[in-house]
């Protein structure tokens, strides 16, 4: 493999007729790095792995590895020449070729002595846990081991960057777990550089350095997966990591205390008070201060498992902050707790998801709490640059 | 290590030279039939000098043309809808149910299409006229059946399998018999295949030559036939008549193309194999 | 229950079968039993002896396979390229299939009556020859060795064509960018991946357009020199039997027409399994 530092993109844009797939991403890639694009379908996380790897090529944009430049859209070097290895969602394993020939398709290519070929396809096969696999046929197989196949075809060639592409989605919800540790421990013992493509956050949170949230082929948010977890970067992350109340209001005071904003905002369900701790030059401090400066609106986020559950009356002693009066139309049982949907009382359309223990009836009311620290507010899209139409 | 991106390529221009020697030929043979048809003293030149439509009547005295285009449909017609009425059941039971030698049916239901049409066409010629079918119509539906059938099938077989044994059971459940089955779940739900087999094998009947041609008699032979006897007696009737024939042929078989690639697309036209 | 089904099945099997063993495997074995008789009914073999000691008669295997293997050969060979080139769709490609169907639906009476007069001394083919001067007197291209060639082609080589774009088309393209990111360029995918899979496709389409153009007889007889260089097999067994009335001789060539060709197709179909051994096995392509 030749070494390198790093991989950057920039300014990669795909367009398919008028329809722009990828729009001016820029991101580098540092060695060793995981690094997760995350976003729903259609966000065009698939269509930007694709463009990486040069099988599709670019509207404009360039692609660098430390200083040679191997795409900019006028010239490119092709995707055989790269020296990376993908994995596809459907494994793409070739049916005519036993195991142990899939594995070692790429290093025939590389005119290698038989020897090491088959002494580097014994050690990748052991590497996924295929040992005696070797003489069998793709649709001899699992899903999960044609899977491991299609690893070990990539990583026996030690790829400069390694790319997967939903690669756990066509799995059942068990192998997908067994195989996301899999993952996750080869990637600590080979150090490939990795790029990997998902719509589930969980496997985007449990694997990556850093994540990627696309959304309509623009980059929302980059980051760890702490930070996208606990402070995504607008509305659109913030529920797709599972902020799913979204209530849009207007603030109605605002208190400024050092590193942390007070705002009482007004929703159509509830007067919610928060405590956001943005220290002062961040931007988000700074559109929120604008917004209730200019009487713009706004939307807070909250987590359905950041809601409580609150004894009768006791909502009335709180005062009107952040007490919630609903009444339950949909009650799930999940184990650990009861998935609750509510609409609030008085506000038609309104509607709350939480997560409690207490043993909450169909149709029964009740009275729900907010803890006002794990409250997001957000100014809202008019006032933030960079969503785009879609 | 930079390679550029080539837009000229040279696979694209061979792409386009073989396609267009080919739609050249296949246009140029056409319309040099229909010219012809229409033309008197065309012996050079790039376009006739004089039009007439005389060699159409000519065609019209030497063969009976309404019964020759009678025959031809109703052989064609005749040989779809007894072919869709032996190769469903063979089709859905092929498709469905599993049982010893089920392959070795198979390959036997598609044994004529394999060996050609000349090689048991004699034969089967021997016995027809053994069996005083030759000459008559019922005997060109008759030896036009054996490629029909087998294409059928094979055309229906994904169709069935395509419907899903679900289906079934669902009316099963809901206490449907056999026949009802078949009558309200099974016929509905494969319309589009019983519309494909039957446009499909329409289309390829009547362009059906060989085995019409070893049996049929005056008054039992389809227009193709007709048209390659004119042909092979060249010189007994005016080139143009032949191809005046040729137009009708054409103008009929073109007519049946084009209506059933509304209901079908071209790559149906030619079976698939596993 | 189970028992019940699979007699429901055969049961609707019966008119299949019927019509299979009444029009096929009894002309078949029909045809065969006159073969091996005299006109009187007694067994013999000499219609067989006829057919190879006679030189007239031998020589239109050769004649036929001259005419079949190369053309078969040249219609697979440039439909594998043109498929592959039209994999994931070309722009006109409704037409051009269009273009591809029309003589398979026209049948070979109709191409070669039209050819007659199109590839004629003066037809618009030598006309646009002579025009680019690319010879100096008419191409001969009827009645000789190339009408039938060319007759057989046209019909053989969009059947060729539109079967095999069935099957490159139904290869995963995902196998191909796989083999890409693996280190291979478009020459090495082609032949290490794509022509593998397209084996079986190659090998039934080789196999169909053999037997077509094996069995050629109209293009033969209207194109060709019917009588002399162009004397196929399919016309000897007509000639026997329609013109000479000798019906245990046609059926003899018939048995062989039908031999050599099931011979082909078994040296194809095992060629096939040799180079495609995940055959058995994958389902999906």
């Amino acid at each position: 493999m030749r070494d390198f530092k790093r991989i950057s993109v920039r300014r990669m844009t795909k367009r398919f007729g008028d329809k722009t797939a990828v729009d001016d991403f820029s991101i580098e890639f540092g060695k060793e790095e995981f690094v997760t694009f995350l976003g729903p379908s259609g966000c065009g996380k698939s269509t930007a792995l694709n463009c990486i790897t040069g099988l599709i090529p670019i509207t404009s944009g360039e692609i660098y590895i430390d200083d040679e430049c191997i795409d900019d859209a006028k010239t490119s070097v092709p995707p055989e020449k790269r020296e990376f290895g993908m994995v596809f969602q459907n494994y793409a394993l070739f049916p005519h070729l036993t195991v142990k020939e899939n594995v070692a398709f790429g290093l025939k290519l590389r005119k290698l002595p038989k020897t090491e070929v088959e002494k580097r396809v014994d050690d990748a096969l052991r590497l996924v846990h295929l040992e005696g696999y070797a003489t069998k046929f793709p649709s001899q197989m699992s899903g999960g081991e044609q899977q491991r196949v299609a690893i070990a075809r990539c990583i026996v060639l030690e790829p400069r960057l390694l790319l997967l592409d939903e690669p756990l989605s066509n799995l059942d919800a068990k192998l997908r777990v067994e195989l996301r540790y899999e993952l996750k421990a080869l990637h600590e013992r080979l150090k490939v550089t990795t790029i990997y493509v998902t719509h589930d956050q969980a496997e985007a949170l449990a694997l990556s350095d850093r994540i990627v949230v696309l959304k309509l082929g623009r980059i929302q948010q980059v980051g760890s997966p702490q930070t996208v977890f606990t402070k995504p970067a607008n509305p659109f992350v913030a529920d797709f990591v599972g902020y799913k109340n979204a209530w849009k209001g207007k603030i109605e005071v605002l208190k400024e205390n050092g590193g942390t904003l007070g705002a009482s905002v007004r929703t159509k369900g509830a007067l919610i008070e928060t405590k956001l701790s943005y220290p002062e030059g961040d931007p988000r401090r700074d559109a929120i201060i604008a917004a209730y400066k200019s009487g713009g609106s706004v939307t807070t986020a909250i987590r359905p498992e950041d809601i409580a559950v609150i004894g009768q009356g006791e909502g009335a002693a709180r005062g009107e902050g952040n007490v919630i009066r609903c009444v339950a139309d949909l009650v799930e049982y999940q184990g650990h707790a009861n998935s609750i949907s509510a609409c609030i009382k008085g506000c038609e359309g309104e509607r709350v998801d939480l997560h409690s223990a207490s043993d909450i009836a169909f149709g029964e009311a009740f009275e729900a709490c907010v803890d006002p620290e794990k409250v997001l507010v957000f100014a809202m899209p008019e006032a933030s640059p960079a969503r785009s139409a879609p | 290590m930079i390679a550029v991106r080539n837009k000229l390529k040279i696979s694209n221009a061979l792409f386009m030279i073989v396609i267009v020697l080919f739609v050249f030929i296949v246009l140029g043979i056409l319309l040099t039939v229909v010219l012809n048809s229409f033309s008197k003293g065309w012996y050079s030149g790039l376009l006739p000098k004089v039009f007439t439509a005389e060699w159409y009547k000519y065609a019209g005295q030497e063969h009976k043309i309404p019964r020759l285009i009678g025959v031809t449909f109703l052989v064609a017609i005749a040989d779809v809808l007894i072919g869709l009425l032996i190769s469903f059941p063979a089709a859905y039971a092929l498709a469905r149910a599993e049982f010893k030698g089920k392959a070795l049916l198979l390959s036997l239901f598609l044994l004529p299409m394999i060996v050609p049409p000349m090689a048991y066409g004699i034969p089967l010629a021997m016995l027809c006229y053994k069996f005083h079918l030759a000459g008559r119509v019922i005997g060109t539906i008759v030896v036009n059946l054996v490629p029909i059938v087998p294409f059928m099938i094979l055309v229906l077989m994904p169709f069935i399998e395509q419907v899903g044994t679900n289906l079934e059971s669902a009316a099963k459940m809901l206490g449907a018999k056999r026949g009802t089955i078949f009558a309200k779940v099974l016929i509905p739900l494969t319309t589009p295949g019983l519309l494909t087999a039957g446009i499909l094998s329409l289309v390829k009947s009547i362009s059906l030559f060989d085995l019409t041609y070893l049996i049929a008699g005056e008054n039992s032979q389809t227009i193709v036939v007709a048209l390659f006897t004119d042909a092979y007696a060249a010189g007994a009737r005016p080139p143009q008549a032949t191809d005046a024939l040729a137009v009708i042929y054409f103008a009929i078989a073109m007519t049946c193309l084009l209506v059933s690639l509304r209901f079908v697309s071209p790559t149906q036209m030619v079976f698939k194999v596993k | 229950m189970k028992g019940r089904s699979r007699n429901g099945a055969l049961l609707l099997l019966i008119p299949a079968i019927v019509f299979l063993v009444l029009l096929f495997i009894y002309p078949f074995g029909y045809g065969l039993y006159t073969s091996l008789t005299k006109a009187d009914g007694s067994f013999t073999f000499a219609n067989y002896i006829r057919f190879f000691t006679n030189e007239r008669d031998l020589r239109t295997i050769g004649v036929t396979l001259g005419i079949a293997v190369p053309v078969t050969l040249l219609a697979v060979g440039i439909a594998v390229p043109l498929c592959y080139h039209m994999r994931r769709g070309v722009p006109g490609e409704k037409i051009i299939s269009f273009f591809f169907i029309v003589p398979v639906t026209l049948g070979t009476v109709l191409i070669s009556e039209g050819m007659l007069t199109f590839m004629g001394p003066n037809g618009w083919l030598n006309q646009l020859i002579m025009a680019l001067h690319l010879a100096q007197k008419p191409v001969q291209f009827t009645h000789n060795y190339a009408g039938v060639a060319i007759s057989v082609g046209l019909q053989g080589f969009p059947y060729a064509f539109l079967m095999l774009l069935g099957y490159i088309s139904g290869i995963n393209p995902d196998l191909e960018k796989a083999s890409q990111m693996l280190g291979a360029n478009k020459w090495q995918t082609f032949w290490k991946v794509l022509f593998p899979l397209m084996v079986p496709g190659i090998a039934i389409s080789f196999c169909l357009n053999f037997v077509m153009a094996f069995s050629v007889y109209p293009s033969a007889v209207l194109l060709g020199q019917p009588s002399g260089p162009q004397r196929v097999i399919a016309l000897a067994a007509y000639q026997w039997a329609f013109e000479k009335f000798n019906f245990n001789a046609a059926s003899a060539i018939s048995m062989i027409m039908a031999a050599i060709e099931l011979l082909v197709i078994a040296v194809v179909l095992a060629w096939r399994s040799k180079l495609y051994k995940g055959a058995s096995i994958v389902g999906k392509g």
